[in-house]
């Protein structure tokens, strides 16, 4: 009897595993399915290095690369408010904090993965975008810096609790050897334990940059959504995200703007691809 | 530690998914009430919030479900039968009607209500009127800066709604491409594309040099609405309940409701409401225009 609870327990481990994966490529064979439908009218390299996305002009230009620069403008921003925060209060909780602080912070910053993007976009629209507009002297606050400042609130958590746990893993003998060979306590930090930790860490920026560049309302709601060509972090972008979220309603099914829609969503998919496949790389690593 | 992270994930994805189920029981066996669906125009959203909800005081045994996401994807949804009416605040497309036909979906259209799209800016702004040309000038990226329609010194911020809103697709014909559907005329790509009527609303309550189009009934005391003309030597037109009704005011359009064939029962009952001068005086009070 224990033996068949076993393997029936065992075998419904197995088909879950199996189901996720099984997901994954069958909403990839969707996406392929009807997003390479564009590319019978339009050629490939047209489409990642068009500059004019006019998807319901007659007739209509599917160039993505105002949308792909968009993304990475907003994505690199709120990396670079988000990756050095983030460590910084990692270090902070698994090192430094007394012991009913570390409590308090890491459920605050748990708290603050919690808080809706729609509710931080609002929070964008009404105070970020007008404090923005009135410090840099802009015609407008909704700008690709307005999109990386939310959206760095919305990576830190992930940030933070994966680098923590990355600090928190270096073995003991790492520290107490640093600081019997005189080390202070920084030194410690910066000279031991964030590099026996960095595979952790780049991992948690790696998985950060996933949440940015998947983030949809939030950047609908604070970056502009204006189509052109980015140049600097002052100005409105439109990112791939938005523009399927956006025009996915009116685009008619069937359509070669409902099939480039999709395709903006294959590009996406890669992209994500590559930052796991690579987040998993540098966590697998073997530390020196 | 991330491990209990991890499993506080599968906690809430877990009691997501029981909510879920829990949710279509009660939706599926609530005790036997009629449920209308009504999807689309975002426009529309809270007019159509305030019909039902008076509707549903006098008949509690038919439950109404409103969603916005604009006027595309309410149609959508009516072609793919997810949607007893569609909600628009433009008419239905060639295209729209032909994808129906082969889906054996025959759209009905009932006209409900009329709306002025009202042109909105900052109240410090000393522009009052334009004419459609200007308006069209503006957003094709051909005028830049206020200075040339008589305001300030200064950058123009134009707003626009995003390509899934009726709204949008009015404005583009009627405004942008003056009337003419054929005329080449494009948004030029600058334009600020805003997720909502309310996110306009607020850049301009918050922005001296913002201008943006919203449907009358989203005028609050913190913009100021822009008289409009046909051309330049025609009167200008202030957006009100009056002007609109008169046909007077050059920028107003029906606001429709899409059913499959001719609407029965319990949506029938809830149409025949809306058109009643009791649901007619709802439109008036929403700050819509009534087509009586």
């Amino acid at each position: 009897m224990k033996k068949y609870a076993e393997l029936l327990i065992e075998k419904a481990i197995f088909l879950s595993g199996m189901a996720s994966i099984l997901f994954v490529v069958l909403i990839f064979i969707f996406l392929l399915k009807e997003g390479l439908s564009l590319f019978s009218d339009t050629k490939l390299l047209s489409f990642i290095f068009g500059r004019n996305w006019y998807p319901i002009s007659d007739p209509p230009q599917f160039g993505i690369l105002p949308l792909i620069l968009g993304s990475f403008f907003v994505t690199l921003g709120a990396i670079v408010i988000a990756v050095p925060l983030g460590i910084a209060s990692a270090v902070y909780i698994a090192e430094v904090a007394p012991v009913w602080l570390r409590e308090i912070l890491k459920s605050g910053i748990e708290l603050l993965a919690a808080i809706p993007s729609i509710v931080l976009g609002f929070i964008g629209i009404v105070t970020l975008a007008p404090w923005l507009k009135n410090i840099f002297h802009l015609s407008s606050g909704l700008t690709a810096l307005a999109g990386s400042i939310m959206l760095a609130f919305m990576a830190m958590p992930t940030i933070v609790s994966i680098v923590e746990d990355a600090i928190v893993s270096v073995p003991k003998s790492y520290k107490e050897g640093s600081v019997a060979l005189g080390a202070t306590r920084w030194q410690t930090i910066y000279r031991v334990i964030l590099p026996a930790a960095s595979s952790g860490i780049l991992a948690a920026v790696m998985l950060g940059i996933g949440r940015v560049i998947g983030e949809t309302m939030a950047v609908l709601m604070i970056t502009g959504n204006a189509a052109v060509m980015p140049t600097t972090f002052l100005q409105p972008v439109r990112t791939l995200t938005a523009t399927v979220a956006a025009e996915m309603g009116e685009a008619v099914s069937g359509s070669s703007h409902y099939y480039a829609l999709f395709a903006i969503g294959i590009v996406l998919f890669v992209i994500s691809f590559i930052i796991n496949i690579l987040a998993d790389a540098f966590l697998h690593r073997k530390t020196k | 530690m991330f491990k209990n992270w991890n499993l506080k994930i599968v906690n809430c994805f877990v009691v997501g998914i029981l909510m879920l189920g829990f949710a279509t029981l009660v939706v599926g066996c609530g005790g036997g009430k009629k449920a209308i669906q009504i999807k689309g125009s975002d426009t529309m959203v809270n007019l159509g919030q305030a019909w039902s909800e008076a509707f549903m005081a006098k008949n509690p045994e038919i439950a109404i479900a409103i969603t916005g996401g604009g006027s595309g994807t309410g149609i959508a949804a009516l072609l793919s039968g997810t949607t007893d009416i569609a909600q628009a605040s433009r008419n239905i497309e060639k295209k729209e009607i032909a994808l129906a036909n082969k889906k054996g979906i025959n759209p009905k259209e009932i006209h409900v209500a009329n709306d002025g799209i009202t042109l909105v800016v900052h109240p410090s702004n000393p522009v009052s009127k334009l004419t459609i040309k200007q308006l069209s000038d503006i957003y094709t990226g051909k005028v830049k800066n206020w200075k040339e329609v008589g305001g300030a010194d200064q950058k123009i911020v134009a707003l626009s709604r995003e390509r899934n809103s009726g709204t949008h697709v009015f404005f583009v014909e009627h405004v942008v491409k003056l009337g003419d559907k054929k005329n080449p005329n494009e948004f030029a790509p600058a334009i600020l594309m805003m997720p909502s009527s309310q996110a306009i609303v607020e850049e301009v309550t918050s922005n001296p040099q913002a201008v943006g189009y919203v449907g009358l009934g989203y005028l609050t005391k913190k913009e100021k609405a822009l008289a409009i003309a046909t051309s330049n030597n025609s009167s200008y037109v202030q957006p009100s309940v009056s002007t609109v009704t008169s046909g007077s005011y050059p920028i107003s359009r029906s606001l429709l409701f899409y059913t499959n064939g001719e609407p029965t029962d319990e949506v029938k009952s809830f149409i025949d409401y809306v058109l009643s001068p009791e649901g007619q005086k709802i439109v008036l009070k929403m700050d819509f225009v009534p087509i009586k």
